[in-house]
């Protein structure tokens, strides 16, 4: 696990401010969705308040996982955009579902997806 | 999320000011509270000001039954390096690549030219007179590394005074003894003397100005991440 998150890790420091990105899509007039990692369990690769934004066709900056899960958080925020209410979506070794997707540090997350609103002044 | 409460968090960071957005994880209700903000007539007082101080983001559950989801923005930690030396052209790098802002401080322009230093931001300037424009704060790190007390005590005595996270200084430890003679003439007391880094870095043999930098940015890490008072 370690091993696939470095380089992920040291990308996203090195560069990338995502909600920075998030507000200049905004002003392009892009519809999208802010993932944020609210709550980690044992050893999960993204801490607490971690971001991805993600925007209607699925484009998305940022990781909550380094990778592991960030397919099915996308895929969950595109119905989150079409539909404007939040989710909470959990990722564990516990969930089969999550399992497929690959969060095979053995730590669980929550991830909340909000839908990004109104107007950019 | 409202675009406009996104646009109003991103100009606070920007501005290396702390913020909290909390959001109704139910409602999805949300609201700001900068850190400047009066926190007394705030029903999250105590957990706004111990989530300030530590930089962690997380939930809280409030008396009535509503989840909050607490998510602390506090600035990056960067660097501020007084001296345009070899040292700095290998630090600058290193530093990007581990998510550190740097400014490099030097007057003396043979020094500081942007060939020298290509991605920093680069002041030829003596200390003294950016000082403002420095804004030392607690998520600063200040490396002193020109060996020349004219450039280095200044934003020296600036950094221990204002709280930077990391002060270190170049120098043999006999240069470190002078240096802690000016420092208390200039009326600082021996604890806050004490907090400077000297010799600067880890001590891991460092022979070249490139391992020394991985030396002073390993210490750096180090002082960020283990001292329960530093922010995460």
């Amino acid at each position: 696990m370690t091993e696939e998150t470095a380089p992920e890790t040291a990308t996203e420091a090195a560069s990338r401010d995502v909600l920075a990105i998030a507000e200049g899509w905004r002003a392009e007039g892009r519809e999208m969705a802010l993932a944020t990692v609210v709550q980690t369990w044992g050893s999960a690769p993204r801490p607490v308040g971690s971001h991805l934004v993600i925007d209607a066709d699925g484009n998305f900056e940022g990781s909550v996982s380094g990778g592991c899960v960030e397919g099915a958080v996308v895929a969950e925020a595109v119905d989150v955009i079409a539909e404007g209410k939040p989710r909470m979506l959990e990722f564990g070794v516990a969930d089969e579902t999550a399992w497929r997707v690959g969060l095979s540090c053995g730590g669980r997350i929550s991830v909340y997806v909000e839908r990004v609103d109104g107007k950019s002044s | 999320m409202q675009a406009d409460l996104l646009a109003a968090l991103n100009e606070e960071r920007r501005a290396r000011r702390a913020v909290i957005r909390i959001v109704d994880l139910d409602s999805g209700a949300e609201r700001l509270v900068r850190e400047a903000d009066d926190l007394g007539r705030d029903p999250l007082e105590v957990d706004l000001a111990a989530r300030f101080r530590s930089g962690k983001s997380g939930t809280v559950e409030t008396e009535d039954g509503a989840r909050l989801f607490l998510n602390v923005h506090v600035p990056p930690p960067r660097i501020v390096a007084i001296g345009a030396v070899h040292i700095t052209q290998a630090l600058a790098p290193m530093a990007a690549i581990a998510g550190f802002d740097l400014v490099v401080v030097d007057p003396r322009t043979a020094f500081a030219t942007p060939e020298r230093f290509p991605d920093a931001r680069l002041l030829a300037e003596w200390p003294d007179t950016v000082m403002e424009e420095l804004a030392f704060d607690a998520y600063t790190a200040l490396v002193a590394v020109t060996h020349d007390p004219k450039i280095d005590d200044t934003p020296l005595i600036a950094a221990l005074n204002k709280g930077c996270f990391y002060v270190g200084a170049l120098g043999s430890r006999k240069t470190h003894a002078k240096r802690v003679e000016r420092l208390t003439e200039a009326g600082l007391d021996e604890e806050t003397i004490a907090r400077i880094k000297a010799p600067i870095g880890l001590d891991i043999g460092a022979a070249s100005p490139a391992e020394i930098a991985v030396s002073i940015l390993a210490q750096i890490i180090e002082s960020l991440r283990r001292k329960p008072e530093a922010p995460a």
